[in-house]
């Protein structure tokens, strides 16, 4: 079903973009038309596709990492109100900077390979996920927290069973945001400095002219993403098993 | 049980030099308009340490210990992701106590309550008199000598009350019993002893034991004669 409607949409997007490719009669090095671009796409494929398997590796590496990091900061800070009160002040300021800015200086430190792309994602998932299963956290309902403890519930018992269950949903919120621009890391780090990727891929055949070439690796970025966060989305369905989201349903006059 | 209880809070005394005596193995009810510090004196007496007030509860033999009590309330606080049996198994499984005899008593609970075929079923497939119920028996599960019951019944429609009433009166036959409630009825039907708490300060306005055993039916005559009283003691605070 969901394959039937991206196939649709893929098909519209085509369409809409050969017009607009015809009507204004760019040039093909300004914006060429999806023939072209699948023509690139094809002579090209062995190359961008290793390409792609570095930059997806970037981003799947960075997601889990900076997931890792994101839950256990939320953790420590909902144990402990003392480390909560240091650490939220570096956490908003750490994405108060620019992670563009800081892209050189992560380069510097972790080298042209893929550690700084890593790095570099982890910046830009790490907030999202910490703040939001951080205040998933605070808001277990009271009662039950009660209920616990007149049951002479411990710490971890409360934790695993109650708190940490109830406040999967809003980590998954948080989650779906992070998955949505984890690539702008991945992508900006290989700008900054490297030697392998679709964001190092694009960039030198912006340079040589190619726009060709850098619109099927835009491309190939745009599909390994969807990817990437319907996959995710999928399995964070399964996770909450026990809510069926909600719609507004109009059929019912609701 | 003892209190000799004194509690302020912003600035109104709920309770001043509050004291009650309630006695074991029968169900106690307290009965009283919304808002007189019913609930806070559940919550204190299951040893609720945010709770600061002067005086002592002490449930005999030790002092007010969590350990003794098992509570209830309103909400039926069913956790959504866990199946019934596990609902039921909660204390146990917080405590890591959970073994193959628990689980039998369990799953035994469920069935004299109607429940054996939800057993797996997670708590959005039931109906709130249904979920109640779960919470009712998680709580007996607990096992503990006193059972703190805060209107449990009230979010429910009148015919599924009266099941439930049944249901707990017949489950907690021998235990003791703190039930709190604002439904005159519901103490005729299942108090061995009704206390009637008002004002502000909170004080006992009015104690009773209704003849005959709980559950009461409501035609008996116990229950229409002390119904119009009731009523009328509590409409006077």
């Amino acid at each position: 079903m969901i394959l039937f409607r991206l196939a649709i949409l893929g098909a519209g997007f085509t369409l809409l973009w050969q017009l607009l490719v015809s009507i204004t009669g760019a040039p093909h090095y300004i914006l060429p038309g999806p023939g072209p671009v699948c023509n690139a796409l094809i002579n090209n494929w062995s190359t961008l596709f290793n390409h792609l398997q570095i930059t997806v590796t970037e981003i799947l590496a960075g997601l889990a990492i900076g997931t890792l990091l994101g839950c256990s900061c939320a953790l420590t800070m909902f144990l402990s109100p003392h480390l909560k009160r240091w650490m939220l002040p570096v956490l908003i300021i750490s994405q108060a900077i620019p992670v563009f800015a800081l892209a050189p200086i992560l380069v510097l430190w972790f080298g042209y390979g893929m550690a700084s792309k890593i790095a570099m994602a982890v910046l830009i998932i790490f907030f999202p996920v910490a703040s939001s299963f951080y205040h998933g956290l605070r808001r277990t309902e009271p009662d039950l927290l009660e209920l616990a403890r007149v049951m002479d519930a411990g710490t971890y018992g409360v934790m695993r069973f109650i708190v940490i269950p109830s406040a999967i949903p809003a980590f998954a919120a948080g989650l779906r945001v992070a998955v949505a621009v984890a690539p702008i890391g991945a992508i900006v780090g290989e700008w900054v400095g490297s030697s392998a990727g679709l964001g190092y891929y694009m960039l030198h055949a912006n340079a040589r002219m190619q726009i060709d070439n850098m619109f099927a690796a835009l491309t190939l970025l745009s599909v390994a993403s969807l990817s990437i966060y319907f996959s995710i989305d999928f399995l964070l369905n399964k996770l909450i098993y026990w809510e069926t989201p909600q719609e507004l349903n109009h059929a019912r006059g609701m | 049980m003892l209190d000799k209880v004194s509690l302020s809070f912003e600035g109104t005394t709920i309770f001043d030099q509050l004291s009650l005596q309630i006695e074991g193995g029968k169900c106690t009810c307290i009965l009283g308009p919304s808002g007189c510090g019913k609930s806070t004196l559940l919550k204190m007496i299951s040893g609720n340490r945010s709770i600061e007030y002067q005086g002592s509860i002490r449930i005999a033999p030790g002092p007010a210990d969590t350990n003794l009590t098992a509570w209830m309330s309103q909400n039926d606080l069913l956790l959504p992701w866990m199946s019934l049996e596990d609902n039921v198994l909660l204390g146990v499984k917080l405590r890591f106590e959970v073994s193959s005899s628990l689980r039998e008593k369990g799953a035994r609970l469920l069935e004299e309550a109607g429940l054996g075929a939800y057993r797996k079923s997670l708590p959005s497939a039931l109906s709130g008199g249904m979920r109640q119920r779960v919470a009712l028996l998680r709580t007996l599960m607990e096992d503990r000598p006193v059972l703190l019951m805060d209107e449990p019944f009230s979010a429910l429609d009148a015919l599924t009350r009266i099941k439930l009433q049944q249901l707990a009166a017949k489950l907690t036959k021998g235990k003791t019993v703190l039930l709190v409630t604002h439904d005159p009825l519901e103490a005729l039907r299942l108090g061995d002893k009704i206390l009637v708490l008002a004002g502000t300060p909170a004080r006992v306005a009015a104690s009773f034991e209704p003849e005959g055993k709980s559950p009461r039916d409501a035609g008996d005559s116990i229950v229409s004669e002390q119904y119009p009283l009731l009523l009328k003691t509590l409409m006077k605070q």
